[in-house]
């Protein structure tokens, strides 16, 4: 099945604000194997001039919500999870993001287009804080693999 | 907030020696957690077959964690990382068993930016295939 292009050109922007907490860039730096003391110790960050742990950068793929910021329980889509891998990341930070950070995250769907019988979607992100402020942007493209029609 | 690594002692062509960070499906499952993506490929076998692929594959990223490790490492301080960025163009495989899938990541400077800025581009292979492409971070250096 080929997905909706109804979708393209559609935001979802974060029901709530995410929380950054301590505990998460805890375990996201475990699970990441990951010991450096700026995501774990809060002293340790606190003494390198921030004002408490700082995610690493790749945290913030956490922050969005949903599968990558797309509504993929949505049918309407039509994409199905399991057939999806992703093709390209990119985030650009105007700050580090540190514990106690609320930020809102809105991810446009910004273009579907058939690659031979895989379908790749383009998404943006942009992270703002409750406050207003711009902290980073995201980009990715993700690859639905073999749902395109056949040509011909 | 100051990388430890001075712009002015690094040129084009300063390399961050490689390094292999091992995964293992325990590190999947605990990714899956921390980040919140549970895509059953990255986990079940059987979900990787039926969607035709080699196997369980690592997270994206994942593998893109793992890179970015050896600039902030380098750096001395993940906050100088302005920006990253990859492709990911062969699935990372890891088998069930104690040695799972080793990464191998390694990196050279390949400009020199203003405002103290440098662009690392970065390797990153398992099983001789590159994993990514195109990975590059911004660095703000000292």
């Amino acid at each position: 099945m080929s997905l909706n292009q109804d979708f393209v050109g559609r935001s979802f922007v974060s029901p709530v604000p995410f929380q950054v907490g301590r505990e998460h860039i805890r375990q996201f730096a475990r699970a990441i194997g990951d010991d450096n003391p700026l995501y774990h110790d809060v002293e340790a960050a606190k003494a390198a001039g921030y004002s408490d742990l700082v995610a690493p950068p790749t945290f913030l793929i956490s922050a969005i919500p949903g599968a990558l910021g797309l509504p993929t329980d949505d049918p309407a889509l039509g994409l199905d999870y399991a057939l999806v891998v992703h093709g390209e990341q990119r985030f650009t930070l105007r700050r580090p993001v540190v514990a106690g950070d609320e930020l809102i995250t809105t991810s446009t769907l910004t273009g579907i287009r058939a690659v031979g019988r895989n379908e790749v979607l383009v998404t943006t992100y942009r992270y703002d804080t409750s406050g207003g402020e711009e902290v980073a942007l995201g980009a990715c493209t993700l690859v639905s693999r073999g749902t395109a029609p056949p040509r011909g | 907030m100051t990388a430890t690594v001075g712009y002015d002692d690094v040129e084009v062509g300063t390399e961050l020696p490689e390094r292999l960070f091992p995964l293992r499906r325990v590190d999947l499952v605990r990714y899956a957690g921390a980040s919140g993506d549970f895509n059953p490929i990255h986990w079940s076998e059987r979900a990787a077959a039926d969607a035709g692929l080699p196997g369980v594959l690592a997270h994206g990223m994942l593998t893109m964690a793992t890179a970015t490790r050896l600039v902030t490492d380098w750096a001395g301080d993940p906050g100088a990382v302005l920006e990253v960025g990859v492709k990911f163009s062969s699935p990372v495989v890891v088998p069930d068993g104690d040695e799972g899938a080793s990464v191998s990541v390694r990196g050279v400077v390949e400009k020199k930016l203003d405002d103290n800025r440098v662009v690392v581009n970065l390797t990153t292979r398992c099983s001789g295939e590159k994993v990514l492409m195109a990975a590059r971070a911004t660095v703000q250096l000292s």
